[in-house]
């Protein structure tokens, strides 16, 4: 499933599920620029990247014109994106009754504008290319749902409507988008939350086991690779037989 | 150096697949030259590049025929 020269782009690549993409599609040979919102992250993604030719990069997704800048200067140093995982993400956890319109307004900039901004600025070269792949880390949540989690479910099922709807527009140029929809990962993320939440979930995959931020980026490669030609507009579900949709 | 007209026309046709010789200025992209919706957003793409400036949406969407094309290039290359 080689990925060799081409140039692929993830966002907060710093940690957890971003980290592991980012290092799968160098392994297959892309040039991958991982971003993280600090230097000091930025500096730990170019470390780990940098031998196949990659680099870290700052970008806070919710600040105005940092995307734009952002894939500007990376498409002139590196060539036109082609690869394109939008996965940085957050929560703000809390019950609908106590959640604050900053809570709703952080994760939709964070987790659904990002997704919106940087899938338009990459659309330019890959129409002219003829050939892109943007794969959107969604999640299990956003079919789902999840008490304490109206807006991150609102955003992340949000993204499967944007994947379905940008599919259609742009498949007639060889650009195919597709979510990758993780469930349970044992990351930074899902650590946050309290043991007897974790043990209750486990008991709802069938696999019994948590997955591996590993797992999410192996259907990362498959979606970014020649042998998903004809995959678009999906969602893969990779959840350990946790919801089978 | 070939005139507005030309590049224009050049552009044209390169961008939605058809014949130089089926470009006439009173060509409509969609109508005449089967261009889709996002056909025509590539053309004007296409144009700013050939043209290195930049065509606000605003402008873009009432550029649907050669003439306009080569009329508003015309228009904004003097300035």
């Amino acid at each position: 499933m080689s990925l060799q020269g081409k140039v692929a782009l993830v966002t907060g690549a710093s940690r957890g599920i971003g980290a592991a993409i980012a290092e799968q599609l160098a392994a297959e040979g892309a040039i991958v620029i991982g971003t993280a919102t600090s230097e000091s992250g930025a500096a730990a993604i170019g470390e780990r990247l940098v031998a196949q030719g990659g680099a870290g990069r700052v970008l806070n997704v919710t600040e105005e014109g940092a995307i734009d800048a952002l894939i500007e200067s990376v498409e002139k140093e590196f060539g036109p994106i082609a690869v394109l995982v939008n996965n940085a993400g957050i929560t703000r956890d809390t019950l609908l009754m106590r959640m604050k319109d900053e809570d709703w307004d952080a994760i939709m900039d964070t987790n659904l504008k990002s997704v919106f901004k940087a899938s338009k600025a990459v659309l330019r070269s890959m129409m002219k290319a003829r050939f892109g792949r943007i794969i959107n880390i969604a999640s299990v949540v956003g079919v789902t749902g999840n008490p304490g989690q109206t807006n991150y479910a609102a955003a992340k099922a949000g993204i499967i409507g944007f994947t379905k709807s940008m599919a259609r527009e742009v498949g007639s140029r060889n650009i195919t988008v597709n979510c990758v929809a993780p469930g349970f990962i044992d990351t930074d993320m899902t650590r946050a939350l309290p043991e007897t939440q974790r043990e209750a979930l486990v008991q709802q995959i069938a696999l019994g086991r948590l997955g591996e931020a590993k797992d999410i980026a192996d259907a990362v490669v498959f979606l970014a690779s020649d042998r998903a030609n004809y995959v678009t507009g999906q969602t893969l579900h990779i959840n350990g037989g946790m919801l089978m949709p | 150096m070939e005139n507005i007209e030309q590049r224009v026309k050049k552009i044209v046709a390169e961008q939605l697949g058809v014949n130089e010789a089926e470009v006439k200025n009173e060509s409509s992209f969609v109508d005449d030259l089967g261009a889709d919706s996002l056909d025509t957003v590539e053309l004007v793409m296409a144009l700013e590049e050939e043209f290195e400036c930049e065509i606000p949406d605003e402008d873009a969407e009432k550029i649907t025929s050669v003439q306009q094309a080569i009329d508003y290039v015309s228009a904004h290359l003097n300035k």
